[in-house]
């Protein structure tokens, strides 16, 4: 193989340099160049005004001052530390998952630094620092694991992930009545902000997936009973406003119960939202099954799987693979629509704030408060979507 | 009992809707027997094949395969499906597990083998069809030919009585035709019992007991290849030969 082969290089102007790209793309003619003009001042307009605006005419203090509210509400600050354990175990399997199941992502390390970057950059207390700074560590270190032994670890941070949410409940709601315990009760009416909301989201997300998951499959049950109450569920509930449901879940639930029993509040968004999502997922849930070929059913029958072990193995996992995408962009709602409690009378994010805007100090400071707030249901809405976007990726979908 | 025929078939009838596709249908297949089933497309040849094990449900008649009939009785259906392999046309292999996963699904979940024990058993069948290199992709990686062959390992791993065969080589590029014949042929001299709907004659001719030419709902005619091929009785029969037969 002496020959050489001959390169023949693109046309001059596919060769990409900066100029070439920007005089096609840009400058191509000159009504282009107008209108990429045109952009470029609004674009400079509207950001140097927004910028303008936010490092010098807002009034970030509120923020500042309010800072543990928004985040816990009324959660009393001695028991705070049970928080960041549990958060702290958290972003451990997030550094060993991200380690195992991301390998090649370079953002992880960065994702994992994010704490220590806010613990530097944000006005915060000397504890909230400290422990910002020890959540990294933890992060870095569970991340460090899992490059160095992933698949030694696979199944305990599958495990990990498992219990994560009876560990979150455990250490956030407490154990004993007794003051001198370790972990006392704390009555969930001190639970608000981002805790409350991160809390109602993940219990709304795990429950409402295997409930929609059922109602999906009883749609399609020849059982008549069956089929008729996952029909009657999903179309009832789908035909009212979620604000509905919580204001039934909070005002008429006590009817139905008998008498001395409450229920606590916060439970009740909870069972609202989760049955109110439960229906949605259930439509989205069949949607996939419903893209299954007839053949797959006919070859599991014909190898003697029976209608449970053919869902399960066959059916099942093709389905929720390619309804990911619509599945995460429901999730994403559903934490979103959190902030509805607001309306009941909890202090989750949204509810918070508005008390926070009701102390006289802070009157017409909405817009730093909802700027923040917003941003973050942004970070974790977009965290959301980067993972799914992750998960499509490993899973393949679209591909076979 | 061992004796005995292992399908018996009795005056089987099936209608979808007002159309009646099995006009009372009577066949009795032997152990080890070769069935080929041909015939125009829809004379309800593969409507047929689908009655033994229960993916159509016939409406009048009696089914026994094995000794057992065939009823609604889910257990009985679920019996009779795991001592029957059946190859599809589209190969209908579960496409999110491996070729490996694919095998060995069935003998654990129903047959509750030990993974050692399904795995071993898959890899000899690998082995059998000649695509043992092939084990750890999946279905969506192999061509026509080596996935209808994995079909036919998936359905063996089961240790069937008896192989449905449902048009397995209409959906192949001709040149992967031959590929599936062969592992057909040597399975057919390996004694298994098999009906076979199909239009390939060489693999017919070459192993086939008996031929059942199917037409509008009804066995027109049966008979060895021989009987079939060179002295063909009914007027159906010889036009319908001499079309497939043309070039």
């Amino acid at each position: 193989m002496t020959k050489t082969t001959e390169h023949i290089l693109p046309p001059v102007l596919e060769r990409s340099n900066l100029l070439g790209w920007m005089r096609r793309n840009l400058f191509g003619s000159w009504i282009d160049a107008l209108l990429t003009l045109i952009g470029v001042w609004i674009v400079y307009w509207a950001a140097s005004g927004l910028l303008r605006w936010a490092l010098y005419t807002a009034e970030w203090k509120v923020i500042v001052v309010n800072a543990r509210l928004l985040m816990i509400g009324q959660y009393p600050i001695e028991q705070v530390g049970r928080l960041w354990i549990w958060l702290g175990f958290l972003i451990f399997l997030l550094g060993n998952s991200l380690a195992i199941w991301g390998r090649g992502s370079r953002i992880a390390p960065a994702l994992l630094a994010l704490p220590v970057a806010m613990a530097f950059i944000f006005p915060f207390g000397a504890d909230p620092r400290k422990w910002l700074i020890a959540m990294t560590a933890i992060g870095l270190i569970g991340w460090g694991l899992g490059r160095v032994k992933p698949e030694a670890l696979k199944r305990s941070v599958i495990a990990g992930w498992v219990i994560s949410l009876p560990i979150i409940i455990l250490l956030t709601y407490g154990l004993s009545k007794s003051e001198a315990s370790i972990v006392p009760i704390v009555r969930t009416n001190l639970w608000g902000g981002l805790l409350l909301t991160f809390l109602l989201t993940v219990v709304g997300i795990l429950f409402s997936f295997p409930i929609g998951v059922l109602l999906a499959l009883g749609r399609r049950s020849e059982l008549p009973a069956v089929r008729w109450f996952s029909v009657g569920y999903i179309e009832l509930v789908r035909g009212v406003p979620l604000i509905t449901i919580l204001f039934m879940a909070q005002l008429m639930l006590p009817l139905f119960l008998p008498e001395g029993w409450t229920v606590d509040r916060v439970v009740r968004a909870m069972v609202g939202i989760t049955l109110f999502s439960a229906a949605y997922l259930a439509e989205n849930v069949r949607g996939g099954l419903q893209a299954i070929p007839k053949g797959q059913f006919e070859a599991a029958a014909a190898l003697g799987l029976s209608g449970a072990q053919t869902m399960i193995f066959i059916i099942l996992p093709q389905a929720l693979r390619l309804v990911i995408p619509i599945l995460v962009g429901q999730f994403i709602a559903l934490y979103k629509d959190t902030s509805l409690v607001a309306i009941v009378g909890l202090l989750d994010l949204v509810g918070i704030a508005r008390t926070v805007l009701a102390q006289p100090e802070f009157l017409g400071l909405q817009r730093e408060v909802y700027v923040f707030i917003s941003l973050i249901f942004w970070a974790l809405s977009y965290g959301m979507s980067y993972v799914s976007q992750r998960l499509e990726e490993r899973l393949g979908v679209g591909i076979r | 009992m061992s004796d005995g025929p292992i399908i018996k078939v009795e005056d089987v009838h099936k209608w979808y809707g007002n159309f009646h596709a099995l006009k009372g249908i009577n066949v009795e297949v032997k152990r080890r027997e070769v069935i080929v089933i041909f015939g125009p497309s829809g004379s309800g040849k593969s409507t047929f094949i689908r009655t033994l094990n229960r993916l159509e449900e016939h409406q009048r008649g009696r089914i026994f395969v094995d000794g057992i009939e065939l009823s609604h009785d889910v257990r009985n259906i679920e019996q009779i499906r795991s001592e029957t392999g059946m190859v599809f046309q589209q190969f209908n292999l579960f496409p999110h597990l491996t070729v490996m996963q694919n095998i060995v699904l069935a003998p654990i979940q129903v047959r509750k083998w030990t993974k050692q024990k399904a795995e071993e058993t898959a890899m000899q069948l690998l082995e059998r069809v000649g695509i043992p290199e092939q084990a750890y992709k999946y279905p969506g990686q192999l061509s026509g030919g080596q996935q209808q062959r994995v079909a036919i390992a998936r359905s063996l791993a089961m240790q069937p009585k008896i192989m449905l065969f449902d048009e397995p080589t209409s959906a192949l590029d001709p040149e992967m035709i031959k590929e599936v014949l062969d592992v057909m042929v040597e399975l057919a001299k390996s004694g298994m019992t098999i009906l076979a709907v199909t239009h390939e004659m060489g693999f017919a001719r070459a192993v086939a007991d008996r031929m059942l030419f199917f037409d509008k709902g009804e066995i027109v005619e049966q008979g060895t290849p021989e009987q079939i091929f060179n002295a063909p009785k009914e007027d159906r029969t010889k036009l319908f030969l001499s079309q497939i037969l043309r070039h």
